[in-house]
């Protein structure tokens, strides 16, 4: 065996215990990043080996936190991908409009940055009051980051840029109070957001969304697993909800996509079909 | 410096940045439809950019190219070029997976994850090409390529439009061929032909 195949080896037995300790499921997560993401953890953990990490890993709920910290954490911006949140604004709205109330479901909103892009975007289209965002991740540390709706000033200039280039009607400013170093987002736009800790790859669905963003979150799972997820995500959405995924996260080839249309090319927003086709039943 | 070449390669990876369009068209429109092994490049390009590059250096080239799709599997005569704004890597057995990790030497895609990823994946046999650029990016996985028994060529930093990502590999290792753009074909033709 190779210094690499021991790795693997190493992988697998400390992500089998993982599960078994904690419940956190990382088996079926692609090899390439969650290796990277493990290495990277390792070199500045201190310890030589995998190996040797394993057994004070699966002890110290601490340690173990700051693996999960490693392996979980995604970079997030407000508006980023400026044109998906145009696109959302001026083809998907328009369906919102039509509820007297929308239920929004944000899987994997990490720091919470483009939950609070999109509770921004519904006031701004008059939505104001009659929507709920639930904004999910499995990282329990996110979520209260994303609870706190603060930021580093600095960050300020290149949300205001994708604001501006999501066709933000309003004046981004308006949205935050600067304090010294930070930006403390409007308490107005946390009103109708639920923060929440959910394990996509274990936990159960949610009631019936009008409104299911899921952004490369999916990428990091292997097809079996991203199947269960996207089977997931369409039991908890209604018929004529929208399924919204990652610039290069496509419905092709995957169960669910019969009963979804593409709502515009290289955007990945979804509909869900109103009409079930009859199953012929045996 | 030429090394024992007798083996028969699974990939090539190429990393470029600025003068990419130019470098890449010059590259890939010397090799044939038929060319033995997949390629995989990452070439920096804004966060917004959509699959231009891909289409247009496929209407230019023999050899299929086209934009990594995540979970595709890498085939024979077909280079695959890094989404905007994903780093791109390869899984054992030979699928493509994205990530949105952040960006790494400021950029993202990063060649060196490509690299790094590649060479966990093909060790020995696996070619890593570094053309014209700027920054550094790239470097610390062609070496890792070099550790891992691979072939590394550089782009001769005289030849190369921007020269720093070139120059910065070749302070890192002595890579295996340093050529110029217009020899490079031919080298990689000759080293992925030659029967083991």
């Amino acid at each position: 065996m190779t210094p690499d195949e021991i790795i693997d080896v190493e992988i697998k037995l400390l992500l089998e215990g993982v599960y078994q300790v904690y419940g956190f499921d990382f088996r079926e997560y692609s090899e390439a990043s969650l290796r990277r993401r493990l290495i990277q953890w390792l070199s500045i953990s201190g310890f030589g080996t995998l190996s040797l990490a394993q057994s004070p890993l699966l002890r110290d709920r601490g340690l173990f936190d700051t693996l999960l910290r490693g392996i979980t954490v995604n970079v997030s911006d407000m508006f980023r991908d400026p044109s998906f949140f145009k696109a959302i604004r001026e083809q998907v709205v328009p369906h919102l409009l039509t509820y007297p109330f929308i239920k929004i479901w944000h899987a994997g909103c990490s720091t919470g940055e483009e939950a609070y892009s999109m509770a921004i975007l519904l006031h701004e289209v008059g939505l104001k009051g009659r929507f709920r965002i639930y904004a999910t991740d499995i990282n329990e540390e996110v979520i209260h980051k994303a609870q706190k709706g603060i930021y580093p000033l600095q960050e300020m200039q290149r949300f205001t840029r994708n604001y501006q280039h999501s066709g933000g009607t309003g004046s981004f400013s308006d949205y935050y109070t600067a304090r010294y170093d930070h930006a403390i987002l409007s308490p107005s736009l946390q009103e109708n957001i639920v923060f929440a800790a959910h394990n996509l790859t274990v936990d159960t669905d949610f009631g019936e969304m009008n409104l299911i963003l899921c952004r490369n979150v999916m990428i990091y799972f292997k097809q079996p697993l991203k199947e269960r997820v996207l089977s997931l995500l369409d039991t908890s959405l209604m018929p004529g909800g929208f399924l919204c995924l990652g610039t290069k996260e496509s419905l092709d080839h995957r169960n669910i996509s019969g009963r979804y249309e593409a709502m515009m090319p290289r955007m990945q927003i979804y509909r869900k079909r109103y009409a079930k086709k009859l199953q012929q039943t045996v | 410096m030429r090394k024992n070449c007798s083996r028969q390669f699974k990939a090539l990876v190429i990393g470029v940045s600025t003068g990419g369009v130019t470098a890449l068209k010059h590259l890939l429109g010397g090799l044939p439809a038929d060319f033995p092994i997949p390629v995989l490049i990452v070439t920096h390009i804004t966060p917004d950019s959509d699959d231009g590059m891909a289409v247009l250096l496929n209407s230019l080239c023999s050899i299929r190219v086209k934009e990594a799709d995540e979970l595709e599997c890498i085939t024979s005569g077909t280079a695959y070029l890094a989404p905007a704004n994903y780093h791109l890597l390869v899984e054992r057995g030979g699928t493509l997976a994205l990530s949105i990790d952040p960006p790494v030497n400021y950029a993202r895609p990063s060649v060196d994850v490509l690299f790094e990823s590649a060479a966990d994946v093909f060790g020995s046999e696996l070619i890593g090409v570094i053309l014209t650029g700027a920054g550094s990016d790239g470097s610390k996985g062609l070496l890792k390529i070099k550790e891992y028994g691979g072939v590394t060529i550089v782009q001769n930093p005289a030849d190369a439009e921007i020269d720093s990502m070139p120059r910065s590999a070749l302070q890192l290792l002595k890579a295996d061929y340093v050529v110029q753009l217009r020899e490079l074909p031919q080298t990689l033709l000759r080293l992925v032909l030659e029967k083991p």
